[in-house]
């Protein structure tokens, strides 16, 4: 595995939704990204053939319910707290040209 | 008053020595003193602390009460409180008033506890120190020069400074049982499903699990009896029997197994906490516990499973902070992209966009096999190794934390921070639980016993810390400045 350069850091930050101020800002991340892979590399050595992913502490499945309303209308109470709100719907700067 | 545990006070407003009200302003009171020198509560809720005082006083009276009957408690401010502010630690959610209740919170509000504020944290339980907190980090009653640890920082110092007779904590990675160790308390996090989750703001959402941080084990008991139980408002809920905690408090150890991973001993142990640790072992012998030396062969590897882990579920869960429907939103956004992109690195402190970082990055096309995937992988295989050991024993001793607590702004580089989650992360990553408890002193700074049990052990747990308890006094020092 690579380093990660500015340019990677920029991608990353791009897909994060997260912006970095200049390219020194961009070094300084990718150095300490870089100090976090360095210590994470370590699980690529380990053999994991035939090993089950865990992506969770249990084998259960997603648990069903059935597929009734069972919730109150709050949308006033909700969007109380939003920053913009108009007739029920939440304001955005335009998003379609 | 402030002195009392959590059963001692249940015992004291049941004989009518003092009241729930009298109690909860004692404890205002010296809020309003002591926590400018600790920082330990970001929002303090007299009024309703009052009001519920009032109306758990008219239980007492009526001999209704329950165990937690007019307790106050202090609530990690991770827990949504429905019409009060839950910032998480975070400017992200400065703003934000909870529209409704965590199940923790409605649990305890059934218990008729009182809850006397909201405690400070590390920004979106991302931390060991308490030192990312927008509002500010948290310091050590035991010494104010230092870390209480973290993320539970602000609840173990509540408890510790005895601003509060007990907490709510969370543990993601360590975040209750090292701020425990660090402070001189009793932190349990139960197994992976035994606490409902909902209304619980999430860091990584297979490793979170919310918890008590008190005085003792028994205090810790009472507590988790009201938080224990299945929530079918939380998917991840596991629906297992509640047992009474506090009823097999009481039960020898004798016959009891512990084992001792040789990778937690190694020469890197700083010879003070290993030798505090082998003491408080050797008075579980005295009990009639036998120890035998095991291996987790790949202790080691916690940590960087850990954290590929942890950011990657973070970035996932952290994506919702966009400024669109509640929190921070930057100011005059020019177009979606840069709303988004604004709130979110105005919004988030600097460790929290790290973590997102390095989760999206693990998660992201061409790296995910490499990282992501092969991270759940040896998670499997660190999880086996804790199952099978726990055929051979019945629990797991080592110390919670490699060091007592360290100087403030002394660990600049993050992956030196991490490493304080040796002992504690792979608790999280096998969904078991586990228990710190105060073990001793070394430099006049407390160090906690790690004690680690099979899937829902919390019985057992509770039982050989109490146990422990009964044989030591360590858990009832506390720091002199705050008596």
């Amino acid at each position: 595995m690579t380093e990660l350069e500015i340019k990677d850091v920029h991608k990353v930050a791009d897909l994060a939704r997260l912006k970095l101020k200049d390219d020194q800002v961009a070094q300084n991340i990718a150095s300490e990204l870089n100090n976090i892979l360095k210590m994470v590399k370590q699980i690529q050595k380990i053999d994991t053939a035939g090993i089950q992913p865990m992506d969770h502490p249990y084998q259960t499945s997603q648990r069903l319910r059935k597929d009734e309303i069972t919730e109150k209308d709050q949308r006033e109470k909700m969007q109380k707290l939003a920053p913009e709100v108009e007739a029920g719907l939440f304001l955005v700067p335009k998003v379609v040209e | 008053m402030h002195k009392l545990s959590v059963s001692d006070l249940s015992k004291g407003l049941a004989n009518k020595e003092f009241s729930s009200t009298e109690l909860t302003k004692h404890f205002l009171k010296r809020i309003n003193s002591f926590n400018h020198k600790i920082n330990a509560f970001i929002t303090i809720t007299e009024e309703e602390a009052l009001k519920e005082a009032a109306l758990a006083d008219n239980l007492i009276k009526q001999n209704q009460q329950k165990p937690l009957t007019g307790i106050p408690f202090a609530q990690k401010d991770i827990f949504c409180t429905n019409g009060i502010k839950t910032t998480c630690g975070s400017k992200m959610l400065s703003n934000f008033i909870a529209p409704y209740d965590a199940t923790v919170v409605t649990n305890l509000k059934e218990n008729q506890a009182i809850t006397l504020g909201k405690t400070n944290m590390d920004e979106f339980a991302m931390g060991s120190s308490n030192e990312t907190s927008y509002y500010g980090p948290v310091l050590n009653p035991w010494n104010t020069t230092t870390v209480p640890g973290g993320s539970s920082g602000g609840s173990a110092v509540a408890v510790a400074a005895r601003l509060a007779p007990i907490a709510t904590g969370t543990d993601t990675g360590g975040s209750i049982r090292q701020p425990a160790a660090l402070t001189n308390l009793t932190g349990l996090k139960p197994t992976y499903g035994r606490v409902s989750r909902f209304g619980m703001v999430a860091f990584a959402s297979s490793l979170d699990q919310a918890g008590p941080m008190g005085q003792s084990a028994e205090d810790c008991a009472i507590m988790l009896q009201a938080l224990a139980g299945f929530d079918s408002k939380d998917s991840t809920s596991i629906d297992h029997p509640v047992p009474n905690y506090q009823d097999s408090l009481k039960n020898n150890i004798k016959g009891l197994k512990i084992g001792l991973p040789k990778e937690f001993f190694t020469k890197d142990l700083s010879p003070d906490v290993s030798a505090t640790i082998h003491n408080a072992v050797k008075e579980l012998e005295k009990l009639g516990a036998t120890v035998k030396e095991i291996s987790l062969p790949n202790t080691n590897l916690s940590i960087p499973v850990y954290y590929v882990i942890a950011p990657a579920e973070a970035s996932s869960n952290l994506a919702r902070y966009d400024g669109v429907r509640y929190g921070y939103r930057c100011k005059d956004p020019k177009d979606i992209i840069d709303l988004y992109k604004r709130t979110r690195t105005e919004g988030f402190g600097n460790e929290v966009k790290r973590r997102i970082l390095i989760g999206t990055y693990v998660l992201s096309a061409g790296y995910y096999d490499a990282y992501y995937l092969q991270a759940e992988k040896v998670r499997q295989i660190i999880s086996n190794e804790y199952f099978a050991a726990l055929k051979e024993v019945d629990v797991i001793i080592g110390p919670t934390s490699p060091d007592p607590a360290f100087k403030l702004n002394s660990k600049k580089d993050p992956v030196s921070m991490y490493l304080n989650d040796i002992f504690t992360s792979g608790t999280n990553l096998a969904g078991l639980p586990g228990i710190s408890v105060p073990a001793g002193f070394v430099n006049d700074l407390p160090i906690g016993m790690h004690i680690i049990g099979g899937k829902f052990a919390e019985e057992k747990l509770l039982n050989v810390a109490h146990q422990y308890q009964q044989v030591t006094d360590w858990h009832l020092k506390t720091p002199k400045e705050f008596t």
